[in-house]
């Protein structure tokens, strides 16, 4: 009985007190030290590289990116024509403040201070000193790997040092998952990458608290092309967490990620995101995983923010008994089209695939998901189960389903299955009868239909995950 | 200079042997009615471009494998060629017979039927008699499934098909059972099946496609089906071209106000078969079911593309598509529910199931959803997975031979498709199809 009311009192209360509901509403003056200018040539990406003092390889690397970049179409055949919208001609490729990643807090400038305090980053930033590799702008503005980590023999650092420091261990990995071609905002990642987290976790090494970073965009026109890249040697374990939250710009900003994972025999790696972009982000991720003998990849993928977000995450299960999950979560307000989903790669025998996507369309939001699910021939014992529910909250919502499905043989299971639904009326009314106002009432079924998945969130996460719904509830219904 | 070389094959292919020469040909043979529709749809086929690679409704099909080159249309039968189909055995005689699409012989409609004024007729014939239903019921509706080119090439190709109307209140009693064969290496045959059936008439058509020897031909049929209010149509299809023939079909279904159509198409011929289905749910309280089989052996590739859009609040659709495959056969399934901002209380299903039984098959699913209202219900599902191992111990531990067992677990695979009509000889005729073809 207490464990009811408790839970009714806590609702009662307005959902959004506590929050400050103008976040992401400010932006300070920033002095660029390196600044690439807008558009993108072969110069722009001799100036980023020659900024970063790369190595040739690099350089060579991002120069034939920018070629294949050049030479692929956007993939409008199939994706939506929100993409020609995009000016690459408008877009800043490289701005830096020219500092190098601090170690401690104390060192970090006042006013980068002053914008992550107004989005509550230090007591998240007190609670996970185990790791924070916080980026502001393309640089890591702020790095701080506890001592415990890196004694373990973990390496943590931005992908510049990273590959500067230890090209032994990334370069034989770098590129490899997520082949530069792979797609046309993949090829430009990889021609003008800057920032994002490069991590090797060596064999047996269990790291007990989750590493974590905080991507902001704080320029108007610029893009931000992190890349990152997780290497986890035999029988060690990850959790790696990023959020991002932006402040509100009146033109479209691009984001372009690469996010490889490499999870060697016996490794489990779980990547959690909360991607919450204002609604005027283009967020055009690629992120794959590729995992080797009894490996395990698990992508927990939260989409909450951005104009278009378009975001498959991956799994290339390549050795025996592997297993790949995403759990994807997918929330789109009025003017937001999340296109979200899953690859899952079988490429050896027994290897299993699960995908669970839930996803909300309120207003006149458009959810999407898509996803790939491949057997090749000459396999055996591969089974994948594929989950999609999608939540309609009004009558011009949207909600679409495009799923592909390729099975090889006689020896696997496969099962795709989907459902389309609305918030029921009489748990609306069962709720209002004991007095929720009719908002109250749907944000806390919205949060029910995603409870499971939420749960499997890092606590933080998922008050955040929570408070974040109620918040895009606010005002859907009436 | 080389471009314009290469691009000069580029556009042979797209036309295959369907010139401009061989259609001023077919012209001269064709009714003059049929002139100006021909030539209009002749140009839409000569202005398309062949599916290309990035094409999303040609996702996983085999693109090489659509060659229209080589085919001649208006062939003459050889001599000698008996037209009926022993394998389908149904009691009612068919009702019209085409051989390389032109009429052979004809049933005689039951004498009650015919006074209440159902006609089961040639295209041409209807075209005399009723040339209004014709203008808005024969292919008028949007070729929405990637086949846009091939439909154009039905139209402008066609010799003649079948018609039948049943007008309003009229309950026809019996199956009315339409054969469309080819005959001679090289043919192509454009059958053609238009049902129109009035407000809360009811009626059951069974279209047989089979060839009459084992030679490679070219089919490309379309059927139109339209049910006016409160009307119910049972329209079954049976598809045993040879296995060499590559083989199109559009299906186009229109539902009224509280009709109700259900469909179902065997798949058992052809060397490639592509099938696209469009059901339209227009008006409140109409159902629409598609049911389909497909039996893939060898190195066949069946192609299946549907669409279920709902137009009006309160309709319903169930899809359910099953293929067997076999040896190093493919099937493609890509099926898509709209549901459109005001079909509120929509109720729709899809569902493709892929039994396995080679190491070399390969089944693709693209099961699709575009939903814009809210208060509906919307699920599919697709599975691919081999014979149930519980399910084939049991039945080893009966006693049961594996291959007999096997038998049996296909058959019972089929069964929760055909058990959803209502006509036990239908039911029995079809299964006997599949019988023959599994060769058991």
């Amino acid at each position: 009985m207490s464990e009811i009311t408790d839970t009714l009192e806590t609702t009662l209360e307005n959902p959004v007190s506590g929050i400050d509901q103008s976040s992401g509403n400010f932006k300070y003056d920033m002095t660029y030290d390196f600044d690439a200018g807008t558009g993108l040539n072969e110069r722009t990406v001799d100036y980023i590289s020659s900024v970063k003092k790369e190595a040739p390889w690099i350089h060579d690397f991002r120069q034939s990116a920018l070629k294949t970049f050049f030479a692929k179409p956007l993939p409008t055949h199939w994706a939506t024509r929100d993409l020609e919208n995009i000016n690459f001609d408008k877009i800043r490729y490289y701005l830096s403040q020219g500092q190098k990643p601090k170690r401690t807090w104390a060192e970090v400038p006042e006013d980068i201070k002053r914008t992550f305090e107004r989005l509550g980053i230090p007591e998240q930033e007190r609670k996970f000193l185990a790791g924070v590799e916080a980026q502001f702008d393309s640089e890591a503005a702020y790095s701080n790997i506890k001592e415990a980590v890196s004694k373990q023999g973990v390496i943590f650092m931005n992908s510049t040092e990273a590959l500067r420091e230890h090209p032994e261990i990334f370069r034989k990995y770098f590129g490899k998952v997520i082949p530069t071609g792979d797609n046309k905002f993949s090829a430009l990642n990889s021609a003008v990458f800057s920032g994002g987290s490069f991590i090797y976790v060596p064999p047996g090494v269990k790291v007990s608290h989750p590493l974590q970073a905080y991507f902001r965009i704080n320029a108007e026109n610029f893009g931000q092309f992190e890349r990152t890249l997780i290497i986890c040697d035999e029988g060690s374990e990850l959790t790696y967490m990023e959020g991002c939250t932006a402040p509100k710009f009146s033109t479209a900003t691009l984001h372009s990620a690469v996010v490889e994972l490499v999870a060697l025999k016996g490794a489990k790696i779980q990547y959690i995101t909360v991607q919450n972009w204002s609604s005027n982000v283009f967020n055009l991720v690629t992120k794959r995983g590729l995992a080797h003998e009894e490996a395990e990849i698990k992508w927990i993928d939260c989409n909450i923010g951005s104009r278009l977000t378009m975001k498959y995450p991956g799994v290339v299960l390549k050795g025996r008994k592997s297993r790949g999950e995403v759990i994807s979560i997918a929330l789109a307000n009025d003017g937001q089209h999340q296109d979200t989903g899953a690859k899952m790669v079988h490429a050896a025998d027994e290897t299993t695939s699960t995908v669970v996507s839930k996803s909300i369309s309120v207003g006149q939001g458009r959810a999407t998901y898509r996803g790939v699910v491949h057997i090749p021939k000459n396999l055996k014992g591969c089974k994948n189960n594929t989950e999609c529910d999608a939540l309609l909250i009004n009558t011009n919502s949207r909600t679409d389903t495009y799923p592909a499905i390729t099975v090889r043989g006689d020896r696997h299971a496969v099962q795709h299955e989907a459902s389309v639904s609305k918030v029921s009326a009489e748990q609306i009314f069962y709720m209002q009868q004991r007095g929720l106002t009719e908002g109250q009432a749907m944000s806390l079924s919205v949060n029910g239909f995603i409870n499971d998945l939420a749960r499997q969130f890092p606590m933080e996460y998922s008050v955040e995950l929570k408070r974040l719904i109620d918040l895009e509830m606010e005002g859907s219904v009436g | 200079m080389a471009e314009t070389a290469s691009d000069r094959p580029v556009v042979a292919a797209a036309l295959g042997g369907f010139t401009p020469d061989v259609f001023a040909r077919h012209l001269e043979s064709a009714p003059s009615w049929w002139h100006e529709r021909k030539r209009a749809a002749y140009s839409r086929f000569e202005a398309l471009p062949m599916p290309g690679r990035t094409d999303e409704s040609w996702r996983f099909s085999n693109l090489s494998g659509i060659r229209i080159d080589g085919f001649t249309p208006d062939a003459a039968p050889p001599a000698g060629t008996a037209a009926a189909s022993a394998a389908f055995s149904l009691a009612a005689p068919p009702m019209l017979t085409f051989v390389n699409g032109r009429l052979a012989s004809r049933g005689e409609l039951p004498a009650h039927l015919a006074a209440k004024g159902v006609v089961v007729s040639t295209l041409s014939e209807a075209a005399a008699r009723s040339p209004e239903l014709l203008r808005e019921h024969f292919m008028a509706q949007p070729q929405k499934l990637g086949s846009a080119k091939f439909a154009a090439l039905h139209e402008a190709f066609i010799a003649d098909g079948a018609f039948v109307h049943v007008p309003r209140g009229v309950e026809v009693d019996m199956p009315i059972v339409l054969i469309h064969s080819a005959s001679g290496a090289g043919t192509a045959v454009f059958p053609h099946t238009l049902i129109i059936a009035e407000d809360n008439s009811k009626v059951t058509v069974v279209d047989h496609f089979h060839s009459n020897d084992t030679l490679g031909q070219f089919a490309c049929g379309a059927n139109d089906l339209y049910a006016g209010h409160g009307a119910r149509i049972t329209y079954a299809a049976a598809q045993c071209w040879s296995l060499e023939t590559l083989s199109f079909q559009f299906n186009s279904t229109v539902v009224r106000r509280d009709a109700r159509v259900q469909s179902l198409n065997l798949h058992l011929g052809a060397r490639q078969a592509r099938h696209e289905s469009l059901s339209q749910l227009q008006a409140p309280g109409g159902f629409s079911e598609m049911l389909a089989l497909t039996v893939a052996s060898g190195a066949r590739e069946f192609d299946q593309r549907t669409l279920q859009i709902h137009q009006a609040p309160n309709t319903k659709s169930d899809l359910l598509y099953k293929n067997v495959l076999l040896d190093r056969s493919r099937t493609i399934f890509s099926g898509l529910i709209i549901v459109d901002p005001d079909a509120q209380k929509t109720d729709a299903y899809q569902s493709n199931r892929n039994l396995m039984l080679s190491e070399d098959a390969e089944s693709n699913s693209l099961p699709g959803l575009e939903i814009q209202a809210n208060d509906v219900r919307c699920t599919h599902g697709a599975t691919s997975s081999p014979i149930d191992a519980d399910q084939a111990f049991y039945l080893k531990s009966r006693g049961i031979p594996e291959k007999a067992a096997n038998e049996l677990l296909i058959f019972g695979f089929f069964e929760e498709v055909l058990c959803r009509l209502e006509n036990e000889e239908l039911h029995a005729a079809l299964r006997d199809l599949v019988r023959t073809r599994l060769g058991r």
